[in-house]
């Protein structure tokens, strides 16, 4: 069975929480950043490329590429890997700019 | 005969404004070569909005000069490929208040006697062009010619498409110019070495002073500073070129203090570009938190859908602007076989075409595009 960071580090987090991915219910830990909670589940992906509709998802992790932005609870563009999780979130797959709604 | 060390023309300057020279200049069957102490489009051309403006402009040369530009970058447009995004999107000019709209009602028919295109739009017409644009704005103008392109690309294919006989040489500084027993022309020389050739075309924009000054002449180009604020990327959120009405005050303005006045435009890329602050503050590249403010203040003002947009990042350039906010443009009859074709301050772009032209004309002894003896570069002299 493969080892998790948090095993490896002898955490001890408080209970887990829902959140939710493009409606789906999605665990998170407290703590965990967005990005952290969706790969836990095994989601890589969570944007598509404004040019050629490519996936996307975390890249460096650290909030310096912005490859992870998503829709956080309606608002586009949030780096996933540093907004923190919190219960009841909705994270839903940000297409290209994420603002299509303005467009004129 | 182009050899490696000689040319029929050199331009100084790889800025829009340089790019174009040469390129009409390549185009009359002219070897040009083009030196940069820094990169394409490395000064203020990189750091323009890509505005191709008349609706700015009062009648007089400057006027004239952009209304041929903007028929050159027309044809241009077809002869250029498509990565310098060109767009003739058209301008807005709006008015907050009666006061200033009868300013522009007043502004834009002095234009229309110059032959500019200028439709009045009353303020209920307003958000049929302008989805997103504020309620209560008293009403606008609309300047179908208005247009954009992205600056440093269409520095670039300029060049590019001078072909075999432009040839560039970046990272390469004028630090002296060569001249003859009676003090006529013979090249630059450079860090690198000498440079041959019996013309020598002032292209560098803000600094053109600087090479004025290698030739022993004065030429009072000054920088004029401005910031433009770069938003995240977007949709269609703003059609045209819209400014607010005190844009074009703030333009002819010789105040030494912070001026903004939005100017707001969307980019094929996607952010929006807000400028334009104007200040006199010599080559201090410092951010100025007072200047974005403001701009971003006043964009909001006109669109207030921007409010809740992030602005990503900000960029800083230094208009090149002469006591009379005229370019100098053509031979300056001090020293023969010095040309200038500088001090266009924040309408470089737009005006760049006429002015590459007018220098080629002028190399080849051909008609020019348009009476450019308001331009000459001596008219600062006393002596002129």
């Amino acid at each position: 069975m493969a080892r998790t960071p948090a095993e490896l580090v002898g955490a001890q987090p408080g209970p887990p929480f829902r959140i939710t991915f493009d409606g789906r219910p999605v665990t998170a830990l407290p703590g965990q950043s967005v990005a952290a909670a969706l790969w836990g589940a095994g989601i890589l992906a969570w944007r598509t490329t404004r040019v050629g509709g490519r996936p996307r998802g975390a890249f460096c992790g650290i909030g310096q590429c912005y490859d992870c932005l998503a829709t956080i609870n309606g608002e586009p563009n949030r780096r996933a890997c540093l907004v923190p999780a919190r219960p009841g979130d909705a994270i839903t797959t940000q297409e290209g700019h994420g603002r299509a709604a303005l467009g004129v | 005969m182009l050899t490696r060390n000689s040319a029929d023309v050199i331009v100084v300057g790889a800025g829009v404004v340089g790019a174009a020279c040469a390129y009409y200049a390549a185009r009359s069957g002219l070897r040009v070569a083009v030196l940069d102490r820094g990169s394409v489009a490395g000064g203020t051309t990189g750091a323009g909005e890509g505005n191709l403006l008349v609706s700015d402009k009062e009648p007089g040369p400057e006027l004239e000069l952009s209304k041929v530009s903007a028929e050159l970058w027309r044809k241009l447009s077809e002869e250029l490929p498509p990565d310098i995004e060109y767009e003739p999107k058209g301008g807005l000019v709006v008015a907050s208040d009666e006061a200033g709209m009868a300013a522009l009602r007043d502004f834009a028919s002095g234009q229309r006697r110059a032959g500019v295109t200028a439709q009045e739009v009353p303020a209920d017409r307003l958000r049929e062009l302008e989805p997103h644009l504020a309620a209560g704005l008293a009403g606008g103008f609309h300047y179908p010619q208005d247009a954009q392109v992205m600056p440093a690309l269409a520095a670039a294919h300029l060049l590019r498409a001078g072909g075999d006989r432009v040839r560039l040489r970046l990272g390469e500084e004028v630090t002296g110019l060569l001249t003859g027993a009676s003090g006529e022309i013979r090249g630059v020389r450079t860090a690198v070495g000498e440079l041959h050739a019996p013309y020598v075309v002032n292209a560098a924009g803000t600094w053109g002073g600087e090479i004025a000054r290698l030739a022993h002449v004065a030429l009072p180009v000054r920088p004029r500073r401005g910031f433009v604020l770069v938003t995240e990327p977007l949709p269609r959120v703003v059609r045209r070129k819209v400014y607010a009405a005190d844009y074009v005050a703030d333009v002819a303005s010789g105040s030494a203090a912070l001026q903004t006045s939005a100017v707001v435009e969307g980019t094929p890329a996607g952010p929006v570009l807000i400028g334009a602050s104007r200040e006199r503050v010599g080559y201090d590249r410092t951010l100025s938190p007072e200047a974005l403010r403001r701009l971003a203040a006043q964009a909001t003002a006109l669109f207030p859908v921007l409010a809740g947009i992030r602005a990503m990042r900000t960029y800083i350039g230094f208009r090149p602007y002469l006591p009379d906010h005229l370019p100098a443009i053509g031979p300056d009859p001090r020293v023969p076989g010095l040309l200038h074709a500088c001090g266009h301050e924040g309408a470089g772009i737009g005006l760049a075409p006429a002015t590459g032209l007018a220098i080629a004309r002028s190399l080849t002894g051909g008609e020019p595009p348009l009476d450019i003896a308001p331009f000459r570069p001596e008219r600062f002299s006393p002596a002129a």
